[in-house]
């Protein structure tokens, strides 16, 4: 077997494969399903209801979708130049632990200031967090993806450390916990008496201030050239570490927006479980919106849809919630193969 | 056809039809080849002439057509059942392990592979006398990774003769050689085909056809358009055959050198791996004036396009720019330094392949204006910039939205010439500018560089292909080892010397002269 590239696939070709791929996905969730002992087409339609069939249901994915945004971005961003940020999830938890060191009583200013602060602290120390791997790459020539990996973990029991220690709630009743951010550390709800923050407008800013970088400024430019040939990016005399220098930093900085926005959107303090893997689940959302900032968002709003409905789903029928996953991992793998089919034809030899 | 002629086919393609998409590869091809024959399959690049061997081969399966060897139709698609019935072929690049000896080499895939027992004894036994009866002189018990060029190759031709191949396919086989080591080839295929073996012999080479084939077949966009006799034929006819047109080369008027702009004074460079680095080497480039470098592959020349394209600095040595040392010298600073660079590889280096034309164009001046202002980029200017290249370098695509990967190499060779010429340029590191071109880009590129030359630039033209720089450079100096040899004026040096220097002789006699 072969593949042979399409110089210039047609519209049915750039559109089917990924429709059959979502059309795959939901075959393979329901024959799971149905293995589970439901009923296939009760388990999608309580999927889909749990996703989007109430107010609740929906503002309860938007808020999922605002940290999946961020790590989809972050992701996305460093993806785009060949570097291969595995340390979402370390950012992450960076961005929360200075939301919380800032957001405590620290600066007692007033919301208009003091937000904004937390969230550029939060970036700073995202960005320094992936500044490490980073230089170690263009100095040393170490494999980041080993590194930004490992750190995570590393990282994730330095917070234990902060929440068990120098960092824990006196009236947390002994819990793991951090202080609850003050009053004006806090992002309003987008909408009164609605359980939607401003995280998730911030979001979709970030989205639109990505886009904007990767295809009208001079970085965006050298960061598609240094992801898709270093070597001509080099020859042609673009500063190739610099830029992987650069990408770092707003990756990193993007993937502590999620930790920042949860913490002072959502949560109020920090804990050990502020992200259930969403800096893992960021590289799923950058890959099935293939590396585009606009295409993060609408991920994201998919991959959120997903657990939050098979949540509700695993509470109506006793089908495990682990179908989420499932049913994501299939649909990036069948993304993938879809991706290389419009590109390629496979020929047989 | 008598019945006595007929005999005597042992290749026979009736038919052969290949697409790839919406490319035809081959378009109903029909060949004979007979004993003792060789026939030279002529062709610029992508007319179908690998594709056509790769069926023969059975590496390809054909969409219709048949191949027969000997009078048998081989299956389609199954390499063994090709080397079975005696055909051997030699590829551009070649198949070896280059951690094993020749002799494991050869061996190699030819024994059964459940037998306990490996005849080592009669195998070289065998390969020492296939070696003497083809004049393929090698040491059986070197490792490949130690031979040179010339050397592999012929391994690759024991490999297939001791194989008991009865036909020869040589794919482009001297595109990597000096030219003893082609002359050594075609001593080799003389033997041969006195032997009565038949040789299919793949070349763009007009010359080489002329010197070594019976017959040339000449391949355009996949048809077979032309056979004739070389005895009575000329290279002028083969070539308008090969391009469909009249082609006339440019013609190269002498030259009156100006003042030296770029100076190496005794530049070192470290060794890359096997690859070795410059030794000693003083260069001068003056306006006005086209110096060739010499030399076969791997000898030193990246190195050099290296140093003066901004990607390495001198171990010891200097580098002067008008008389004077850079203080920083990076990629950057060579093309604000206004030195146009021609890369070696234009897939690898020169461009990137999912990028449109216009983002190609600007790869090396977005920073300055008009292309970008205080990080943002002016896309407008840079489509301008490229849509001016489009039309002056004669660069056939769709437009300037076109991603580059799409384009012909010559087309994407024209893009890169624009992209470097249009700033006027002082100095041209030209590196292999036309390898891998047919003829009609050939000359474009030529001529563009000798525009270059009477408008004053200075040109450093590195290439393989010893014909283009015997016809271009104003001084040739040849490269061995890193080391540079003194610079010939044009016509002072005939291929034959130049090719000695190109083996590594002449460089210790001067130095031995010079102590």
């Amino acid at each position: 077997m072969r593949l042979e590239p399409i110089a210039n696939p047609s519209m049915a070709r750039t559109l089917v494969p990924p429709a059959a791929a979502l059309v795959a996905t939901v075959v393979i969730a329901s024959l799971l399903a149905m293995v589970a002992g439901g009923n296939p087409f009760r388990v999608l339609g309580l999927i889909i209801e749990g996703a989007v069939g109430s107010r609740f249901a929906l503002l309860e994915t938007l808020n999922r979708a605002t940290p999946l945004i961020f790590t989809g971005l972050a992701v996305a961003v460093a993806f785009r130049a060949k570097l291969w940020n595995i340390g979402a999830e370390a950012q992450l938890y960076a961005g929360a632990v200075m939301a919380v060191v800032l957001g405590t009583g620290a600066l007692a200013w007033p919301a208009f200031a003091l937000l904004p602060t937390m969230a550029a602290a939060a970036m700073l120390a995202g960005a320094v967090i992936l500044l490490v791997p980073a230089l170690l790459k263009t100095r040393l020539g170490v494999d980041e993806v080993v590194t930004t990996l490992l750190f995570n973990f590393i990282f994730l029991l330095f917070v234990s450390y902060l929440l068990e220690g120098p960092m824990k709630d006196p009236m947390g009743m002994g819990w793991p916990k951090s202080p609850r951010l003050i009053a004006e550390a806090r992002l309003p709800r987008i909408v009164d008496g609605l359980r939607l923050h401003w995280g998730f407008g911030l979001a979709l800013i970030a989205a639109g201030v990505v886009w904007v970088i990767n295809t009208r400024t001079t970085l965006g430019y050298e960061m598609r050239a240094v992801g898709q040939n270093a070597e001509a990016a080099r020859f042609a005399g673009i500063p190739v570490g610099r830029v992987i220098v650069k990408t770092a930093l707003l990756s990193g900085g993007l993937a502590a927006l999620a930790g920042f926005s949860e913490v002072s959107g959502l949560k109020g303090s920090l804990t050990l479980d502020l992200s259930p893997g969403f800096g893992y689940s960021g590289i799923i959302v950058a890959m099935l919106a293939l590396l585009n900032p606009l295409g993060v968002v609408a991920a994201a709003l998919f991959v959120a849809g997903i657990f939050v409905g098979a949540d509700s789903m695993s509470r109506a029928v006793g089908v495990p919630t682990y179908l989420a996953d499932i049913m994501l991992a299939t649909a990036l793998l069948l993304m993938v193969l879809a991706i290389l089919l419009t590109r390629f034809r496979i020929l047989r030899e | 056809m008598t019945g006595a002629e007929a005999a005597q086919v042992v290749l026979r393609l009736d038919g052969i039809t290949k697409t790839f998409g919406a490319l035809v590869a081959n378009d109903n091809v029909s060949l004979a080849l007979e004993k003792g024959e060789v026939i030279a399959l002529l062709g610029e690049n992508g007319a179908g002439k690998t594709t056509l061997m790769n069926i023969l081969f059975g590496q390809y399966t054909a969409d219709a057509g048949t191949v027969e060897v000997f009078g048998q139709r081989l299956p389609p698609g199954t390499p063994r059942a090709a080397l079975e019935a005696g055909v051997g072929m030699v590829h551009q690049h070649f198949t070896l392990a280059d951690n094993l000896s020749v002799l494991d080499n050869i061996v190699l895939g030819a024994e059964r592979l459940w037998s306990a027992r490996s005849d080592r004894r009669g195998a070289r036994a065998r390969v020492a006398a296939l070696a003497e009866r083809f004049r393929l002189r090698v040491d059986p018990d070197a490792r490949v990774g130690a031979l040179t060029v010339g050397e592999r190759q012929r391994v690759e031709i024991l490999k297939a003769l001791y194989r008991d191949a009865r036909i020869l396919i040589l794919d482009e086989p001297t595109a990597v050689l000096t030219p003893q080591e082609t002359d050594d080839l075609f001593d080799t295929l003389r033997q041969a085909i006195a032997q009565g073996l038949s040789v299919v012999f793949i070349s763009h080479k007009l010359h080489e056809v002329m010197s070594i084939a019976h017959r040339v077949l000449i391949l355009r966009h996949g048809k077979l358009v032309a056979e004739r006799q070389v005895a009575r034929t000329n290279p002028r006819e083969l070539a308008s055959l090969m391009v469909g047109a009249e082609v006339t080369a440019p013609a190269v008027a002498p030259s009156e050198p100006g003042a030296s702009i770029l100076h190496l004074d005794a530049v070192s460079t470290p060794d890359r791996g096997s690859a070795p680095g410059l030794r000693d080497v003083t260069l001068d480039l003056r306006a006005g004036q086209i110096v060739g470098l010499a030399g076969v592959s791997g000898n030193g020349q990246a190195e050099l396009a290296a140093l003066i394209g901004g990607l390495c600095v001198p171990e010891t040595g200097t580098l002067r720019l008008d008389g004077e040392s850079p203080s920083r010298w990076t990629p950057h600073e060579a093309v604000q330094s206004g030195i146009a660079r021609i890369p070696e590889d234009r897939h690898k280096t020169g461009t990137i392949a999912d990028f449109t034309l216009t983002e190609n164009a600007i790869l090396e001046c977005y920073r300055d204006g008009p292309f970008s202002a205080r990080g943002w980029m002016n896309w407008r200017a840079a489509d301008r910039f490229a849509r001016g290249v489009i039309d002056s370098y004669d660069v056939r695509c769709p437009g300037p939205g076109t991603r580059i990967r799409l384009l012909s190499g010559g087309n994407m060779q024209k893009l890169i010439l624009g992209r470097v010429l249009e700033p006027g340029p002082r100095i041209i590191l030209a590196n292999q500018p036309v390898r891998g071109l047919d003829i009609g880009a050939v000359n474009y590129v030529h001529g563009r560089l000798l525009e270059a030359r009477a408008r004053g630039a200075a040109i450093l033209l590195i290439s393989e292909d010893l014909d283009e720089i015997m016809r271009l450079s104003d001084v040739i100096h040849v490269i061995s080892e890193g080391r540079l040899s003194p610079g010939f004026a044009r016509g002072s040096m005939g291929a034959a010397e130049l090719g000695v220097w190109m083996a590594g002789h002449g460089f210790d006699e001067e130095t031995r002269h010079a102590s």
